[in-house]
């Protein structure tokens, strides 16, 4: 292997310009594949074509600013870069090497950051497993082999035993990165020392939390990397055949990995007598077709049997009776793209990072109500404030923060005085949420959390398969229960029997999705129960975002009779003239709060209501009430 | 078979390895109620009315006693203040849709459900789809939809057949009795039998 990638080495010269240009999905959508056409054009255009490679990778994660491009050695960052821009980067970051200052990070005080690892985003993350994205072409198994891919799993077969490699992953103590946080060692050896020849591994890339993609943009990015993990674990359990299941909905991670796959069975990594060590195994894709509870393991499991993907009792584990009843270990992509990184560093490299019960770092989704947007990977132990902060750079608008939420769908939401919250499995699960997948969604004081709730139960009652009754009825129920509570229609005792629902989903729901389907709702009322109790008892949101409970109005006092709201109001509930005081009609009123947005600050005039009665309104015909001097 | 000791409430049970704990109870004369639980058919463990709570190695939770199998040493509750909320709750939960249930709700001291659901008289509990697959052999019910919309539905392509003509069996295993008070002539999962029929080619 080694000898492999001095070859492919030696034909390249590190010292050559590259530009790497992000095609991820996030940045293909923003138009990254016409900025690559405008490099190649330009490049020729200035006979620079030899001289500079252009590359297009995977997902930076940097998602908010994209289209991403990175220029090598240097490691200039440009972002939100446009085909337009394209010509001014060529003639002169590639001729001249100037910088194109407006294409440039700019931090707060509006200094500008030319290197990657500079711009805050970067620069407080460790991206052990993500940061090889940037470097490589997805479709290029040279490209990953060049850094060293594959090295570890020569290593595995040549150099280590089985029960090393396990022993290795063991003693590196790494959990699952696809939620529950079990340690990926221990159920290695259960698959292993299972009876029966026929053992599976697998990769759950059946990531279907709303706003989480950070398994999609690695397998996307650097697919091999999984791939490696993969194999390395197929040996260490001693199986012969994996899977890769993977969603439908994932275009390029289906055509990434195919292509992938292909590459890896020329080379030799895959197929019968691996590299020469007599190891023999192969890797089937599955496609999902694109349901929630199917990322639960059993179901998985049924749904690779080709039936309808519902979990089943696991009380027996898959571990030992999976798919067709064999041993089957499922680990999630992030699990399996640590582990050529922990045979090749080591496991005591790996423990080094994280915290006593978390080792190594973690990838998140960090979406929401937080400036930069993206995918950022973390040492485990990192608190939320230094994400959503440092990294995240804060809240827009210099809104308030309100609440995290952490896990995906059936993740809790974390308030204000979590913030110095070390992010680990363990302390997320204490906090009444937990470590999920890594979806992290951040809220501003614009969220009313009781909806919050709603709005994810509502998600959990669309996927729940149906199967078993806590999980269908019950959650059916808590949604009937926060429907009315958010119409303003719910009742004292509301909130305990919302618990006592949370209790019985908890404890005696089949499968993982029903049972932590409460957290959403138990977490809220544990940190935010004066919103719930705002509801039920004064008939108040007070994030003002149940529409039962708002009522818009316009102060007479205030109005200017600009006329600007009664233009907008879609429905034509404002009536009012020139010089007359503008009235909502209260019965008309959709609260679309289109006149609350469209009112000029210096007025303010429209005035948001919840709790209270809305004031009568002043006859039709009231004149406008103007200070002196303002008449026109 | 290797026998196993387990105790439940209070009595010391040989049970055979492999065995659930629903059968080691029932062995031994203790009553666990069930709901989607056939003797005739695969553990399933849907409808969760068969929660027990079980320790070992000083940790105590709930499992379904149907699957669940027995193990040596293990501590099985049948009836403590935990089970029996959780079990009242599952069945008020089903209530709301079955009212046919009314009964057994009434043991468990629920006079009238706090939820309300669409009646459909069918809890799920798929001992007809399964009975039809694993007994009958002739798959011709199935689930259709997922959460709050799954229902039971005839395969139309195995019914035009003409299987169900004669058999009826799915009948007797119905705990709420739906099938037999509302299959001839009425709905069942929003297909007609009449219909179904009608439309197939074996009048």
């Amino acid at each position: 292997m080694e000898k492999k990638r001095q070859q492919i080495l030696s034909q390249r010269d590190p010292n050559k310009p590259c530009v790497t240009i992000c095609s991820g999905t996030g940045c293909h959508a923003l138009g990254s594949d016409k900025v690559a056409e405008a490099f190649a054009s330009e490049i020729a255009k200035n006979g620079l074509k030899d001289k500079v490679d252009v590359r297009r990778t995977g997902c930076h994660g940097f998602c908010e600013r994209g289209p991403i491009v990175v220029i090598f050695p240097e490691e200039i960052c440009y972002l939100g870069i446009k085909a337009a821009d394209v010509h001014d980067v060529v003639s002169q970051t590639l001729a001249k090497k100037q910088l194109v200052d407006r294409l440039l990070y700019k931090d707060a005080g509006g200094n500008t950051v030319a290197h990657e690892g500079d711009i805050p985003f970067y620069k407080f993350q460790k991206r052990i497993v993500f940061g090889s994205n940037r470097l490589i072409d997805p479709k290029s198994i040279d490209d990953y082999i060049a850094l060293g891919g594959y090295a570890a799993l020569a290593k595995s077969l040549f150099k280590m035993k089985p029960e090393q490699v396990l022993q290795a992953v063991k003693k590196a103590n790494l959990r699952g990165r696809g939620g529950g946080g079990f340690p990926a060692g221990v159920k290695w050896q259960t698959t292993r020392d299972a009876p029966g020849d026929i053992k599976y591994v697998i990769v759950n890339a059946d990531e279907g939390d709303p706003g989480a993609f950070m398994d999609r943009s690695l397998l996307e990015g650097n697919p091999h990397s999984v791939l490696e993990g993969l194999i390395i674990g197929a040996y260490a359990i001693g199986a012969h055949e994996g899977f890769i299941y993977v969603r439908q909905e994932y275009p390029l991670a289906v055509e990434n990995v195919s292509v992938a796959l292909e590459q890896a069975r020329k080379y030799g990594l895959l197929g019968k007598n691996i590299l020469g060590s007599g190891f023999d195994f192969d890797v089937k894709i599955h496609r999902g077709a694109g349901a929630f509870v199917s990322g639960e393991s059993s179901a998985l499991m049924t749904a690779i049997e080709g039936k309808v993907g519902e979990p089943r009792p696991k009380y027996i584990r898959t571990a030992v009776s999976g798919v067709w009843e064999r041993p089957s270990n499922l680990n999630n992509v992030e699990t399996w793209a640590n582990v050529p990184l922990i045979i090749g560093k080591g496991a005591d490299w790996f423990t080094g990072i994280g915290t006593p019960g978390s080792k190594g770092t973690k990838i998140f989704s960090l979406v929401g109500k937080v400036n930069n947007t993206g995918l950022v990977e973390v040492p485990m132990g990192m608190t939320l404030r230094d994400i959503i902060y440092k990294i995240g750079g804060g809240i827009p608008k210099d809104k308030k923060f309100k609440a995290v939420q952490t896990g995906g769908p059936s993740g809790g939401c974390l308030p204000e005085s979590l913030l110095n919250l070390p992010v680990d499995f363990d302390e997320l699960t204490k906090a009444g949420s937990m470590m999920g997948s890594g979806g992290m969604i951040v809220m501003d004081e614009d969220t009313c959390m009781v909806d919050v709730a709603r709005y994810f139960l509502n998600f959990l009652a669309d996927e729940s398969c149906g199967k078993c009754v806590p999980c269908r009825l019950g959650i059916e129920q808590m949604v009937e229960v926060l429907n009315r509570i958010c119409q303003g229609k719910g009742q004292k005792g509301d909130i305990e029997l919302l618990e006592e629902l949370c209790e019985v989903a908890r404890d005696a729901s089949l499968c993982a999705l029903g049972q932590t389907a409460p957290n959403p709702v138990l977490s809220t009322i544990r940190y935010f129960r004066d919103e719930y109790e705002a509801h039920i008892d004064r008939k108040r949101c007070p994030a003002g975002v149940c529409k039962s409970l708002v009522s818009y109005y316009i102060d007479p006092q205030k109005c200017s009779a600009c006329g600007i709201c009664l233009r907008k109001c879609p429905v034509e509930a404002i009536s009012g003239g020139k010089n007359l005081v503008h009235i909502i009609d209260q019965s008309k009123c959709t609260k679309c709060r289109t006149c609350f947005e469209v009112c000029p600050p210096r007025f303010s005039a429209v005035v948001r209501i919840s709790g209270e009665p809305v004031p009568a309104a002043v006859p039709k015909g009231t004149e406008v009430a103007r200070k002196k001097g303002t008449q026109e | 078979m290797n026998k196993v000791t387990l105790n439940i409430d209070g009595k010391e049970v040989e049970a055979e390895e492999g065995k659930t704990i629903l059968e080691a109870a029932r062995v031994v004369g203790i009553h666990i109620p069930t709901l989607c639980y056939n003797e005739k058919l695969a553990p399933y463990g849907a409808c969760r009315f068969c929660t027990v709570e079980v320790t070992k190695n000083g940790r105590s939770k709930l499992v379904v006693s149907c699957v669940y199998q027995v193990e040596d040493g293990l501590v099985v509750k049948t009836a403590t203040p935990k089970v029996i909320k959780t079990r009242k709750m599952i069945l008020e939960l089903m209530l709301g849709s079955a009212p046919a249930l009314k009964e057994l709700a009434k043991e468990y001291g629920i006079e009238k459900p706090r939820f309300k659901s669409e009646v459909t008289q069918c809890i799920l509990c798929g001992q007809c789809v399964r009975y039809c697959a694993e007994v009958k052999g002739a798959n011709a019910l199935t689930f259709v939809g997922r959460g709050v919309n799954r229902r039971v539905a005839f395969v139309n392509e195995v019914v035009s057949k003409g299987v169900c003509m004669d058999c009826r069996q799915c009948y007797g295993v119905c705990p709420t009795g739906k099938i037999p008070r509302e299959t001839d002539g009425a709905y069942f999962g929003g297909n007609l039998v009449s219909d179904v029929l009608a439309k197939s080619k074996h009048k």
